[in-house]
């Protein structure tokens, strides 16, 4: 017998006491939904989410459109060479920017910063969340350069991880990022900086 | 490299070794006092906590009570994102299918992802006997890895080594397995920390094939979830060319709309914190992004034995976050390494015993009268494991196994002289954990016996007194001993325990 065949055989053994007509939905669950942002609460929300990324002593800067070229000047200071995603909208991408165009982990690992986007940003847990898509790069682009710059809109912001879950598309690659990469793994003493990029800087715009 | 709990004594023997080391005990409160007060100021945060704890243990319920339709459902839903999924019955075979995975790809080096059921099935010293070095990238894990030491707590398994002792470790055995710690280190923590990342960056950078757990992976989509802190798992997930993920049968959750309830319920009772800095989800292949060859290995390892203990099955909730072991007053005295396993602490003297099976070894064996049945571990649960209602249930089964041998009982009578030994823990236990528990007494417990395990404290005797046919002396009410001995002060001064 294959293992599979043998395994699901003895989970089904297992599960003799399961009367053969219940179905999952039979087994009731009772869970808290998405909370949506009311046009009310839609201001509190975004400043609950500047307040809960810079507890991760994460860097947020909340500009408007106009002032964004100004912020993203010093965001990138300290920064000389810079990686962007091909797709990054032009009106966000520097000049000397270097295009990461499949660059290999170890180009990767020469350049000093990325600047992305985000697919949203989670109030309550102070979380930015890339998909991946246009202008957030690959997986590795966000991972190997000490700084992350990431520009999130304002109107990108949910409440709340039940509604990031809901709005995100589970075929795509995901990640959370919630502060700068850490470890308390020595007597329990907060480091800020491991792996990832040890500096995250959020620019919050609108 | 590759120290083994194998051999590890009876959990009494054991805990009583663990006790004489006063830095442990020093390191394991701090550590343990830190984390439980982090994790109830951020779980206060959350108006309907307890709504979500029952909701992530209903639809775990709901998954291991239809687990063949969703093991069947997520293994479609993987090959249909380009991944290849195995099933390894035992430890045996999955490691056999790692090691195989390795040596197609022709390398002699693997990176790895902090995972529990790797650990379990022994993976490192699999690959190690294949030639193949398993380099730990979780920064505890690689302390624990170059001292030659056994992990002794879930979320910090260096928990027992305090900050000089990781920079003499550093300083002796970097430089024999990469780039050495520089000379002029430390005991700062961020100076450590450094030395990691630098250590272990040549290795992500160079690794072809990397292996991990899942915390999650949901069967509705095939999407697998690593939750971590430092980015050694997003290095693993992203950086190799071929991931290979062992993942045991009970990581599954139904549907991509579940996974919330757990995103949420995790961090909060793991670190404490509102959400641990890395979250990765991967979904199979994605082109251009990150491995072009993924495997997923389910694992059985035992299982479906738990599964199939209709009392003891609700352990296979288990999201490994840790809270368990961070408000028991028996792990909190004598740490992880008592256990003799790769689960400590509450979880694991119920898991453990039922994974391997009872009454053909006095170490299992012991595992379950490692406690005061005092219920914090279960107040704190975030997916609502009754662990002890599960002991009580595994004693029983011990007892049961070794009818008319005088020794066991012997052994139980001493671990539970032991575990209560100093009570003033178990009252302190249920002190922090009060809260909860004022709104939990009076609420539906089946503790097998009668006895109401969360609101009073259990007798002395209570531990072993489940085996009904053994002759049990008079037991003392909970309030007269507590009284004759000046709650539990005296008794552990003559060493007598509370077991008389
Ligand atoms: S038993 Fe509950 S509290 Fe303990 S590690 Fe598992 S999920 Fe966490």
């Amino acid at each position: 017998m294959s293992a599979r065949e043998e395994i699901l055989g003895r989970v089904r053994t297992a599960l003799r006491d399961v009367p053969a007509v219940e179905t999952p939905a039979d087994v009731a669950v009772d869970r808290p939904g998405p909370r949506p942002t009311t046009r009310d609460d839609a201001a509190d929300v975004v400043e609950l989410f500047a307040e809960r990324v810079a507890d991760y002593k994460a860097t947020v800067v909340r500009c408007t459109p106009e002032d964004l070229p100004t912020h993203l000047a010093s965001a990138l200071d300290g920064v000389p060479r810079l990686l962007v995603p091909a797709d990054l909208p032009e009106d966000l991408r520097p000049a000397d920017a270097i295009l990461d165009e499949q660059l290999t982990t170890a180009e990767l690992d020469t350049v000093d910063g990325v600047l992305t986007t985000a697919a949203l940003g989670i109030a309550d847990t102070g979380t930015i969340v890339l998909d991946h898509g246009p202008g957030q790069g690959r997986r590795a682009a966000t991972l190997v350069p000490d700084r992350h710059v990431c520009v999130v809109r304002a109107d990108q912001v949910v409440a709340d991880v039940a509604s990031a879950v809901a709005r995100l598309d589970p075929a795509r690659p995901l990640t959370w990022i919630s502060g700068p990469s850490a470890t308390s793994d020595i007597e329990l003493d907060r480091v800020e900086g491991v792996h990832g990029p040890r500096t995250l800087i959020v620019l919050l715009v609108g | 490299m590759s120290a083994t709990f194998l051999g590890t004594p009876a959990f009494p023997t054991a805990a009583r070794t663990a006790l004489a080391d006063t830095q442990l005990r020093r390191n394991l409160a701090h550590a343990t006092g830190t984390i439980r007060a982090k994790r109830a100021a951020v779980v206060g945060e959350v108006d309907e906590w307890e709504r979500l704890r029952l909701a992530g243990a209903a639809l775990k319920d709901r998954t291991l009570r239809h687990l063949d339709t969703y093991l069947a459902q997520l293994e479609e839903s993987l090959t249909r994102a380009g991944a290849t999924v195995h099933w390894a019955r035992d430890a045996a075979e999955a490691n056999r299918i790692v090691v195989d995975v390795a040596r197609r790809h022709g390398t002699d080096e693997v990176v790895k992802v902090k995972s529990m059921a790797t650990q379990e099935i022994g993976l490192n010293e699999a690959l190690e006997a294949a030639g193949i070095h398993a380099w730990e990238t979780d920064l505890a894990e690689l302390i624990v890895q170059l001292g030659d030491d056994l992990p002794s707590h879930i979320l910090v398994p260096a928990i027992h080594r305090n900050r000089s002792e990781v920079r003499e470790i550093f300083l002796r055995e970097m430089g024999r397995y990469g780039k050495a710690a520089p000379r002029d280190l430390t005991d700062t923590p961020a100076e450590l920390a450094a030395a990691a990342r630098a250590h272990l960056r040549e290795k992500f950078l160079r690794a072809k094939v990397a292996v991990s757990g899942a915390n999650f992976a949901v069967a509705e989509t095939g999407t697998l979830a690593v939750v971590e802190s430092e980015g050694n798992g997003r290095m693993c997930l992203t950086l190799p060319e071929v991931l290979v993920s062992v993942v045991g049968i009970e990581k599954l959750v139904p549907t991509w709309a579940d996974l919330d309830v757990f995103l949420q319920l995790l961090p909060r009772s793991s670190t404490g914190e509102r959400m641990n800095p890395y979250t990765s989800m991967w979904t199979g292949v994605t082109p251009g992004d990150g491995p072009q060859e993924v495997h997923v290995v389910l694992l059985d390892n035992g299982r479906t034995d738990v599964l199939a203990d209709e009392v003891g099955r609700q352990a296979l909730r288990c999201i490994r976050c840790s809270a368990c072991l961070n408000v028991c007053p028996v792990y909190e005295r004598t740490g992880g390494h008592s256990y003799g396993s790769v689960y400590p602490g509450p979880i694991g003297a119920i898991l453990t015993p039922m994974l391997r099976g009872v009454g053909h070894d006095t170490q299992l064996d012991s595992l379950p009268y490692a406690s005061s049945l005092c219920g914090a571990c279960f107040e704190v649960c975030p997916v609502r494991i009754d662990i002890p209602e599960v002991l009580v249930h595994l004693r029983t089964k011990v007892v049961d196994a070794h009818r008319g041998e005088p020794k066991v009982q012997n052994l139980a009578m001493k671990a539970a002289s032991w575990a209560f030994a100093d009570a003033r823990r178990t009252a302190a236990a249920e002190r922090i954990s009060g809260a909860v528990g004022k709104v939990l007494r009076g609420t539906k417990r089946r503790a097998p016996g009668g006895r109401g395990v969360l609101g009073a404290l259990p007798g002395p005797a209570a531990a072993w007194s489940d085996a009904r046919d053994v002759p049990v002396p008079a037991q003392e009410s909970f309030r007269a001993w507590w009284a004759r001995t000046d709650g539990g002060r005296t008794e552990q001064q003559n060493g007598n325990g509370g077991a008389k």
